[in-house]
């Protein structure tokens, strides 16, 4: 196999792999809107990491780390009741991203790489990184699972139980921070959202639980990862959407499936 | 009617508050109020709607702090809660015995169990969004006894029950207070069921207007206005008429009267 294409495939199963479980919660807790905000401010880091020279790796963590920070205290402050605010935040950031990065007229950068993803340029140093950030990421949630899951059923239950509630949703979306920065590369900014969701959807008709559901996420999210990877080398199709839609055919899939089963 | 349970920490109750108020913005929600529920007692709390009796459970839950005034809790206080509405997502399988079983560390047997203890040993395995909203109340009781509570908070658990399935479910809380011994703090609006089943009550309209035992209550003069008012609070907006007395355990102080509009 051609070393590029390996490097691919093994981005790609990192990146799903924890975005499967990770896109468990974003569903049950409603936060998918956040996930984009959050997918959103990553280009800002990518115009920081080019205006100051700094390793675009960590300069996008940075950013998103501090763009959930920035989202969580406006969230706890009640000022950002709305999907509206979260709009205004989020698109303002993705917009103040081309523009500084339009700026800097030095720089010959490609926008559709980091807008769309471009996992086939992926060197060995990235897929490091995305793997030290999917285990970190995996190992936070495995800690956290279960009062996680308590206070996402039901936030005030699980507040009068002594669960912290509110620590452990700001532990939470650093995680999805963390996910965000490393799945960038992969698919892409405007579609990270896409793999946090689509894959915990199609897993949902056919689990009985939410451990079924998480590794059953996880499992499509791959099955997309090389799906779409695939596609996208036999029909020379961009191959971060071709995930994207890999994803979107198993969750058709999935729909069609739990259909016929329960009208059997 | 035997209590065996022993305070948790070194204080004789669980809860205790003194002179609470809770605004929120401009507006008092909850102003003067005292509550002490105490080990073995089931304390109910009663008023008309806006009256602030869920305000007061969540200050009581510690979900929200009191804006003035001391509250305070036992020691490493275990609290079981029944909260009043309950929606789980769609898009969360869960069975309702591993929702029972995330109250406490422990098996699924011991969540089985808690389920026959409620009246519902068959719902183990189906998933919490199939149930009925009969069911849905009783395996909360299940997940809340399951925490095996010093302190059982259960917030309106008969609401959108039938008249007889709200019977059976006070004489279970009742069975539950003399087999468990555990405290209880029961808030309601049906004013016959609470009656029967409860050791004191206090009734709440923003502040204390009355407490004690059923039988000292319902002969309180505020008691009757309160409630017979309720009816009448549907075409009209009810009047307050601060002129009353209260009795010692609802008195009311620093408050100017409020002058009828």
């Amino acid at each position: 196999m051609e070393d590029f294409l390996l490097r691919a495939g093994l981005a790609g199963l990192g990146v799903a792999l924890t975005a499967g479980p990770l896109g468990c919660f974003v569903v049950w807790r409603r936060m998918a809107y956040f996930g984009d905000s959050l997918a959103h401010s990553a280009l800002l880091g990518v115009a920081l990491g080019f205006a100051l020279g700094t390793d675009l790796n960590v300069t996008i963590l940075i950013v998103c780390l501090g763009f959930a920070l920035l989202l969580v205290l406006l969230q706890s402050k009640g000022a950002l009741a709305t999907d509206t605010a979260l709009g205004i935040l989020s698109h303002s950031a993705l917009a103040l991203g081309i523009v500084a990065i339009a700026m800097m007229e030095w720089l010959r950068v490609d926008l559709m790489g980091y807008l769309f993803g471009d996992i086939l340029s992926v060197g060995w140093r990235d897929v490091a990184w995305i793997y030290a950030g999917a285990a970190f990421s995996l190992a936070g949630l495995a800690w956290m699972w279960r009062d996680l899951l308590r206070a996402t059923i039901h936030e005030d239950l699980a507040l009068a139980e002594g669960v912290p509630c509110a620590r452990l949703r700001l532990i939470f979306m650093m995680l999805i921070a963390l996910t965000v920065a490393i799945a960038m590369q992969v698919v892409g900014i405007l579609l990270i959202t896409a793999l946090l969701i689509i894959p915990a959807a199609a897993a949902r008709p056919f689990a009985r639980s939410p451990e079924q559901m998480a590794l059953l996420a996880a499992f499509i999210g791959a099955l997309s990862v090389f799906g779409g990877l695939g596609a996208s080398l036999i029909l020379d199709s961009p191959s971060g959407p071709s995930i994207v839609l890999a994803a979107a055919v198993l969750f058709t899939l999935s729909l069609i499936g739990s259909t016929i089963r329960s009208s059997a | 009617m035997t209590h065996s349970a022993i305070p948790p920490g070194d204080t004789p109750f669980l809860i205790k508050g003194r002179n609470l108020r809770k605004t929120v913005g401009a507006a008092t929600l909850l102003k003067n109020i005292d509550i002490v529920i105490n080990p073995g007692e089931i304390v109910s709390l009663i008023g008309p709607n806006g009256a602030g009796k869920t305000t007061l459970v969540r200050l009581v839950l510690g979900l929200s702090a009191p804006s003035a005034g001391s509250l305070q809790r036992a020691r490493d206080l275990i609290i079981g809660y029944v909260p009043q509405s309950f929606a789980i997502d769609p898009s969360l399988p869960l069975t309702s015995e591993r929702f029972v079983s995330l109250g406490a560390t422990s098996t699924k047997e011991a969540a089985r169990a808690r389920l026959r203890e409620v009246g519902v040993p068959d719902v183990g395995t189906r998933m919490m969004t199939d149930l009925s909203g009969g069911e849905i109340q009783r395996v909360l009781l299940a997940r809340a006894l399951h925490r095996n509570p010093q302190l059982l908070v259960l917030d309106e658990p008969a609401a959108g029950l039938d008249i007889s399935g709200e019977a059976d479910l006070y004489r279970l809380i009742q069975d539950i207070s003399d087999q468990r011994g555990c405290g209880i703090l029961l808030v309601s609006h049906d004013l016959h069921m609470v009656m029967a089943a409860t050791d004191h009550v206090i009734c709440l309209n923003q502040h204390v207007c009355c407490s004690g035992a059923p039988a000292q209550v319902t002969r309180h003069p505020e008691f009757g206005r309160l409630f017979g008012a309720q009816a009448a609070n549907v075409l009209a907006p009810y009047l307050h008429s601060h002129n009353h007395q209260h009795t010692v355990s609802g008195e009311l102080d620093d408050e100017r009267p409020e002058e009828a509009p």
